[in-house]
C-alpha cells in the first residue's frame, strides 16, 4: 500500500485548512457562492436533495483496514450510520453537517485519506482494476501508475478548471474489470514486441446522455512517457474543450467533434513540444520517485501453499452454501493456495452499496486477518478481500454470515449497480434503490440465480447514467413521464474489454412493471440459451433483441 | 484595475495594448492582448518585441488561459505574462506555476478581495510539485 511522505501529509492538511479558510470566506462574503462551489464539489461536498454529501476518495480502491475503520467511526459519529460505496471507488456520505466538514477531512487525514477532487471540473480520483496486483492473469499491477496519476493530478495549477470533470482508469490486466472504455481517458497496460512495459491509451469514453465508447490514441506509449502525453491531452481538451454547453463539454464530444486522426495529430505535437522542452518535458517522472512508489505496492510475502485446499474441500463439502458461495464469490489469485473474495454489499432487499458502520468494521477485521491488511472498493459497489488463504475461506464466510454479508451473488443477477436516485440525488428523475431492491428479492433464491448465470444490471436514476445502465446486460434507466416515474430498458449492454452500448428495447414502463418485465425477459432466455454456459449476453447476440422485447412487452 | 503580484497591489499601469495583427516587423516594444482562441504558433516572432502578453479570463472556472500561458512559456516567451479579468485569490498560485508573472483583477474584486488573501497564496503547494524544487515559474526577464 501508498504511504505518504512528508509533502502529501502536509498537503492534505493544508488542504482541510485551506477549506475551512474558503468557507470562511464565503460566510464573510469576500467569495461570491459563484466564486465559492467549485472550491467546495473540488473538495467533494455536493450539496444534494435533504443535505449536503461527502465524496471521499478511495484512490483505486485500496484501502487498509485502519483506514477501513475510520470510514466506519466517520459513519458512525458524523453519519447516519452508514456510508455508500460507490461505481467510482469512492464512498459518500449522505447526511453531512456544513459544519462537521473539517472535522471529517481531519480525520481523513489521520490516516492518509481526503476528499480532494472527487468532484468539480478537474481529474477525479483515478480508478484502477480492483484486483490489482492479486489477479492471476494480471500483466502488471495498475496501482503505481494510478498512484502516479494521483500525484500528478492533485492541485494541477493548469487542469483544476477544464471544461468538465475529467476521469481517468488503469488496468493491468487483459480482462478489463476497470471499464477503461468508458473513461476520459482509459490505460491499458501491456507490453511491445521488444517485451517493454506501457499503456494504450483510449480517449473519449463516457457514459451519461451520450454514452460512447473510448477510441485508441496511441497503441503503445511507453511507461516513461505518460506523464507528458497525458498532459498533452489535457491540454488540448482544456483549450478546444467545448465550454458554451455543459452537456457538450466532456472530451468524448471534443474526440467526437474533432475526429481521433485530428485530435491524436494535435496530442502528438503537443506531445513533441513538450518532449523539446528547454530541459526536458517538465512532468517527466523523477525515478526516484517511482521507485519510491512501487516498492508499496510490492506484492505482500504469500505463503507457498498447495493450490487445491483440503480445509476448503471438505468444509465445502459439508456445506452447500458456503460451497456456492466460493464457487460465486471467490476468483483466481495469482499465489497457489490463495483466492480473492468479492464481498457482496448487495444484502436481499438493500441498497446496493450501502454498508453499515458495523459491517465496515467487520470488513476491516477480516482485510486485517485474513488479507494482509488490505481491501478494495470495486466500481461494482462490492469490497474485496484481495489476498486470502484457501485454507480461511471457511472461516471468512461464517464471520461474513453473522454480519449479514454473505450474500453468494457477485457477478450473478442480484449484483446490481444502483445509483443513488430520487432517495437522495437533486438531479434524480425517478428512484433507482427500489427498483434494485424490489429486483433483489425476486431474484434471492441462490439456486435461481446460480441457475442464470453471469447477468449484470445496472439502474440510474436519470440520464447522467451515474448507474451504469448503458453497459448493463440490462440496463434501466429511470425518467419522468408527466410527474410519473417511467423506467425505460436497454439491453446488450457490456462493460467489459468486448464493451458494447445496450439498445433501447422500446417504450418506457411503470415502476411496477419493471420486476414481472425483469423476470419474463429472464425465462425467455432460459428458455432459449443452449446451455448453462450461454450467458444472458452471448444468447442476446446470437438471437438478437426481438425475443426479449417480445418477453418484456408480454403483459 | 488592480495588478496583483507576490508582493500584494499595485495601481494600473494602463498598459497600451496591441492586438496580433497590429504587429509587423517594423513594431517596436510593445504589450500583446491575446485572445484565448488566439493561435499561440503566430506569436513566437513577436517574443523579442513583447514586454508583456496579457491573457483575458473572462470568468474564473474558464480555464483556458492556463493551458494557453504554459504553452507560451514552452515555446519560450519570457517577457512578463499576465491575467487580466476574474480570477479568483485561490487561483493565483495555479497562475503563477502556470507562467503568469501577475493577475489583474477588477476595483469591485479588490474591494471584496483584501490584498492578504491574495498574498498567502503558496500555503497548499501541489505536493508533485514540491518534490521536484523550483516548481514551474520562470521568472520574467
Ligand atoms: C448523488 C449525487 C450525484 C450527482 C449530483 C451526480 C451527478 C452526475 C452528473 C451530472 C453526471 C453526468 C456528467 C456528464 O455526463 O458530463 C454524472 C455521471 C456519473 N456519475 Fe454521478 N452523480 C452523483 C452520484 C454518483 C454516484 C453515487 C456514483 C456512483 C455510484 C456516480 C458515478 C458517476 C459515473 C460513473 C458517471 C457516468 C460516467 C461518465 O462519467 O460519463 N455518481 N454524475
Ligand atoms: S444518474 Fe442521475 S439520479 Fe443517479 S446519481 Fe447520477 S445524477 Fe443522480
Amino acid at each position: 500500500m501508498y504511504r505518504y511522505d512528508e509533502f502529501d501529509h502536509d498537503y492534505v492538511r493544508a488542504r482541510v485548512s485551506e477549506f475551512r479558510d474558503q468557507t470562511q470566506r464565503r460566510i464573510d462574503g469576500a467569495l461570491t457562492e459563484d466564486e465559492y462551489k467549485p472550491l467546495r464539489l473540488q473538495n467533494g461536498l455536493y450539496l444534494q436533495l435533504h443535505a449536503y454529501m461527502l465524496r471521499v476518495a478511495i484512490p483505486y480502491g485500496t484501502l487498509n483496514s485502519r483506514q477501513m475503520r475510520t470510514l466506519a467511526m466517520i459513519a458512525e459519529r458524523w453519519d447516519e450510520g452508514y456510508g455508500h460505496f460507490t461505481t467510482r471507488q469512492n464512498i459518500q456520505y449522505n447526511w453531512t453537517r456544513l459544519t462537521d466538514v473539517g472535522d471529517i477531512l481531519d480525520a481523513l487525514a489521520d490516516v492518509e485519506m481526503h476528499a480532494i477532487q472527487t468532484s468539480g471540473n478537474c481529474i477525479r480520483n483515478v480508478t484502477a482494476d480492483h484486483f490489482a496486483g492479486a489477479a492471476a492473469d494480471e500483466i502488471e499491477d495498475p496501482r503505481p501508475t494510478a498512484e502516479l496519476i494521483r500525484q500528478w493530478s492533485t492541485a494541477h495549477p493548469e487542469f483544476a478548471f477544464l471544461p468538465r470533470k475529467f476521469k481517468v482508469a488503469v488496468t493491468g490486466s487483459p480482462n478489463d474489470r476497470a471499464v477503461t472504455k468508458a473513461h476520459d481517458i482509459g490505460l491499458r497496460m501491456l507490453r511491445n514486441a521488444a517485451g517493454e512495459a506501457g499503456y494504450e491509451v483510449i480517449v473519449g469514453g463516457g457514459l451519461g446522455r451520450t454514452p460512447m465508447i473510448g477510441k485508441v490514441i496511441r497503441d503503445f506509449l511507453p511507461k516513461d512517457d505518460l506523464l507528458p502525453y497525458l498532459e498533452a491531452i489535457l491540454r488540448v481538451y482544456n483549450l478546444h474543450g467545448r465550454r458554451d454547453n455543459k452537456y457538450k463539454a466532456r472530451i468524448k464530444i471534443l474526440v467526437h467533434e474533432t475526429g481521433i486522426e485530428d485530435m491524436r495529430a494535435q496530442v502528438e505535437a503537443e506531445f513533441e513540444r513538450q518532449m523539446h522542452e528547454e530541459g526536458g518535458p517538465l512532468v517527466a517522472p523523477d525515478p526516484v520517485q517511482v521507485a519510491r512508489i512501487e516498492s508499496y505496492f510490492a506484492p505482500p510475502a504469500f505463503e507457498v501453499l498447495p493450490d487445491r485446499s483440503e480445509t476448503l474441500e471438505v468444509a465445502m463439502a459439508n456445506d452447500a452454501a458456503l460451497k456456492t458461495w466460493v464457487e460465486n464469490n471467490t476468483s483466481d489469485h495469482r499465489a497457489s493456495g490463495h483466492a480473492i473474495v468479492t464481498v457482496a454489499i448487495k444484502g436481499t432487499g438493500e441498497a446496493p452499496g450501502d454498508a453499515t458502520t458495523a459491517q465496515m468494521r467487520v470488513l476491516a477485521t477480516l482485510g486485517e486477518r485474513y488479507s494482509h491488511d488490505e481491501l478494495r472498493i470495486s466500481h461494482e459497489q462490492n469490497v474485496i478481500l484481495p489476498h486470502v488463504r484457501k485454507d480461511d475461506l471457511p472461516a471468512i464466510f461464517s464471520a461474513l454470515r453473522k454480519a449479514g454479508l454473505a450474500s453468494a451473488n457477485a457477478g450473478l443477477i442480484t449484483d446490481i449497480i444502483a445509483c443513488p436516485g430520487l432517495d437522495y440525488c437533486a438531479l434524480a428523475t425517478a428512484r433507482s434503490i427500489p427498483v434494485a431492491q424490489d429486483l433483489s428479492r425476486r431474484f434471492a433464491a441462490p439456486e435461481r440465480a446460480a441457475a442464470i448465470g453471469n447477468f449484470t444490471i445496472k439502474i440510474s436514476g436519470c440520464i447522467n447514467a451515474c448507474g451504469h445502465h448503458h453497459v448493463g446486460h440490462v440496463g434501466i434507466l429511470g425518467l419522468e413521464k408527466s410527474g410519473i416515474e417511467n423506467y425505460q430498458i436497454t439491453l446488450g449492454g457490456d462493460h467489459t474489454e468486448t464493451m458494447a452500448v445496450g439498445e433501447r428495447a422500446g417504450p418506457g414502463i411503470s415502476a411496477e412493471e419493471v420486476g414481472p418485465a425483469i423476470e419474463r425477459l429472464v425465462d425467455a432466455y432460459l428458455d432459449t440459451r443452449v446451455d448453462e454456459t450461454e450467458r444472458f449476453i452471448d444468447t442476446y447476440r446470437r438471437i438478437g433483441a426481438e425475443p426479449f422485447r417480445q418477453a418484456l412487452y408480454a403483459a | 484595475m488592480p495588478i496583483i503580484t507576490d508582493t500584494g497591489f499595485a495601481p494600473d499601469d494602463d498598459l497600451a495594448l496591441l492586438c496580433l495583427d497590429d504587429l509587423t516587423d517594423s513594431t517596436g516594444q510593445a504589450a500583446l492582448d491575446l485572445p484565448l482562441d488566439a493561435d499561440p504558433d503566430a506569436v513566437p516572432r513577436h517574443f523579442d518585441r513583447l514586454t508583456h502578453i496579457v491573457i483575458p479570463f473572462p470568468g474564473f472556472a474558464d480555464g483556458r488561459g492556463f493551458s494557453l500561458a504554459r504553452r507560451l512559456r514552452a515555446l519560450g516567451y519570457r517577457g512578463r505574462l499576465r491575467a487580466a479579468g476574474h480570477l479568483i485569490p485561490d487561483q493565483y498560485a495555479f497562475a503563477r506555476f502556470c507562467g503568469f508573472d501577475e493577475v489583474q483583477i477588477s476595483s469591485e474584486q479588490a474591494d471584496r478581495q483584501a490584498e492578504s488573501q491574495w498574498t498567502i497564496h503558496t500555503r497548499a503547494l501541489p505536493p508533485f510539485l514540491r518534490r521536484r524544487t523550483g516548481g514551474w515559474t520562470q521568472p520574467a526577464t
